[in-house]
């Protein structure tokens, strides 16, 4: 097998015993992205002398036996963090220039754990998409199927997993940006807890949602990277001073005389038979572990989708304002005043879609409609979250599927945004109740799209999330199987 | 009509977006469509329910106010679209 295919944790035994290095596993990745990224097109930017110079470190730490968690491992990061002395665009006009001065928190904790930054993956622009259409370089395809979506807004960490390009990848999740496009790309996605890994140095789309997860190629990755990234970071005020446990302690544990919650709402039309098929077998799996599985009901699960559509823009309009042209960012030339520069830089710099959502949440935000708008879907949300805090009450996880439908086609959906927000229909629930979720590949279509299933749990409830994630990923075990590329 | 055509015009200026005639019918009928589907909620009674502002219960989150090193003035400078001196120099604010 390639180096390149192989997970974080079967590269470090390699790479311990000596039978590999950390420049051979480095150029192995490359040749390989040189090899399908003019298929893909998961990158916006690639570090690949930067890299070897890391993959150079790490093979002297290896020498001096100083393996930390992820020396040598090469790690592909999502172009909406911070990465000091390398652009960060966020998939946008706006910010094609922009090189950040510092790096954000998870940067500079993977790169003390000894990673290698593969280069900086394709996004929808400011992380406002679905299916990774949006980005102003050009739109990532699903390496299982080149006519389709990889899904979004991470699409690009999702398919430079999935096709190999990188070993692991990180992403950002608003709405279900990493767990949607992991489903549609046949990977492990994860989205902690509010407030479990610190955003300090990410772009901020929508802050009372936004959280940064692994996206991976096995369950048993994707607790190597929380273990890295999690913690308290005095410089990000929502992130949470609760110790990180081991996850890695809890994947072989097991969910024997677990209660399993199968909310009904997220059964229903409109959900791609294949997927709920699939879905199912893996319901039948988890009982088969010795877990009781019961329905349960999240009854205003109907409601996310609007509440998450007004809580997510009115924050994004705020969050977006600080793109002027003036202290960085693009700047258009023709505006003669300071109120013209700002309208035209903006205009020019930014892309339909997150027009459309500053637009939306600039009105839900406007005088005279704060309260039907952004006050009615703040009390909502409180609903929603009470939902989830009582079924978690009697439940110690819930299973869902993560997308209602496969990967769609390419500009399937581009201009109808209100049928490209209802893919998001199965994830955004997460977000708004601060929860985490996980979405493990379960099967594929006919057609071989995969599919993933959804498991969350409760507040910080990791550690959970990890065991149902492994002890499914082991008895089901899709997560072997590989895109033709 | 949830948002007429006025009102689009009126939120691009305070959003500082400008848009074309092409431009501004889609977005009015586009926001339309959005602003209609977020009538679902009013079929939720909230009457006694406190708005939820953040995910995790939390009180404020107070630091020590000391001086710390900041940002150095040229790299704070460096990505300017026209920096001067010590300076962010823009178009000309008042007659």
């Amino acid at each position: 097998m390639e180096l390149y295919a192989l997970t974080i944790h079967e590269l470090q035994d390699r790479l311990r015993a000596g039978e590999t290095t950390a420049e051979a596993l480095t150029r192995a990745v490359f040749k390989r992205i040189r090899a399908v990224e003019s298929d893909v097109h998961a990158y916006i930017t690639l570090l690949e002398e930067p890299a070897l110079a890391q993959a150079d470190r790490a093979d002297r730490a290896i020498r001096d036996g100083d393996l930390r968690a992820l020396t040598g491992i090469p790690i592909a990061l999502k172009d909406v963090f911070c990465t000091r002395g390398f652009r960060t665009t966020c998939g946008s006009r706006i910010l094609e220039n922009f090189v950040p001065p510092y790096d954000a928190t998870v940067v500079e904790k993977l790169a003390a754990a000894g990673a290698v930054f593969t280069g900086k993956t394709n996004m929808d622009e400011f992380a406002m998409g679905s299916s990774t259409e949006t980005s102003y370089f050009g739109l990532t395809r699903n390496p299982w199927d080149l006519d389709r979506i990889p899904g979004g807004s991470s699409g690009g960490s999702a398919a430079a997993v999935a096709a190999d390009e990188c070993i692991a990848a990180l992403g950002s999740d608003t709405g279900g940006s990493i767990r949607q496009p992991a489903a549609l790309c046949g990977v492990v996605g994860l989205k902690p807890t509010y407030g479990r890994v610190s955003r300090y140095g990410l772009v901020a789309f929508a802050s009372s949602l936004d959280q940064i997860g692994p996206f991976t190629k096995d369950v048993e990755d994707a607790a190597i990277l929380m273990n890295v990234i999690a913690g308290y970071d005095p410089r990000e005020s929502t992130s949470v001073p609760e110790d990180v446990p081991d996850y890695r302690a809890f994947l072989g544990r097991g969910i024997d005389g677990w209660t399993v919650g199968i909310p009904k709402e997220y059964f229903v039309a409109g959900l791609d038979p294949e997927v709920e098929r699939a879905v199912r077998d893996a319901i039948g799996v988890i009982e088969g572990l010795g877990a009781r599985c019961v329905e349960v009901s999240l009854p205003h699960t109907e409601h996310c989708l609007a509440v998450y559509y007004i809580v997510a823009p009115a924050e994004a309009s705020s969050n977006l304002a600080r793109y002027d042209g003036v202290r960085y960012g693009y700047r258009s030339p023709d505006g003669r005043d300071l109120m013209e520069m700002f309208k035209k830089s903006r205009s020019a710099g930014f892309g339909a879609e997150v027009k459309r959502r500053i637009m939306l949440g600039t009105y839900a935000l406007s005088s005279g409609y704060y309260d039907a708008y952004y006050k009615k879907a703040s009390q909502v949300r409180a609903l929603i979250k009470n939902d989830f805090d009582t079924a978690f009450r009697t439940c110690d996880a819930l299973v869902t599927p993560t997308t209602p439908t496969p990967a769609f086609r390419i500009g399937e959906k581009t201009d109808d945004p209100l049928q490209m927000y209802l893919s998001d229909i199965l994830t955004i629930s997460t977000n708004l109740a601060g929860i985490p979720g996980i979405s493990v590949p379960c099967g594929y279509t006919a057609a071989g799209l995969p599919v993933g299933v959804q498991f969350q749990t409760a507040h910080f409830a990791e550690g959970k999330l990890f065991r149902i994630a492994a002890a499914f990923e082991k008895h089901a075990n899709f997560t072997k199987r590989r895109p033709k590329l | 009509m949830k948002i007429t055509r006025a009102e689009v015009e009126h939120v691009a200026h305070l959003a500082r977006l400008e848009f074309d005639e092409a431009e501004t019918e889609k977005f009015t009928s586009q926001l339309n469509d959005i602003l209609l589907y977020m009538d679902k909620l009013n079929q939720v009674e909230t009457r006694d329910v406190a708005p939820m502002t953040h995910a995790i219960a939390r009180t404020n989150a107070f630091r020590e106010d000391r001086v710390r090193k900041s940002l150095p003035l040229e790299q704070a400078l460096a990505n300017a679209p026209d920096p001067r001196g010590e300076f962010f120099r823009v178009p000309k604010v008042i007659e």
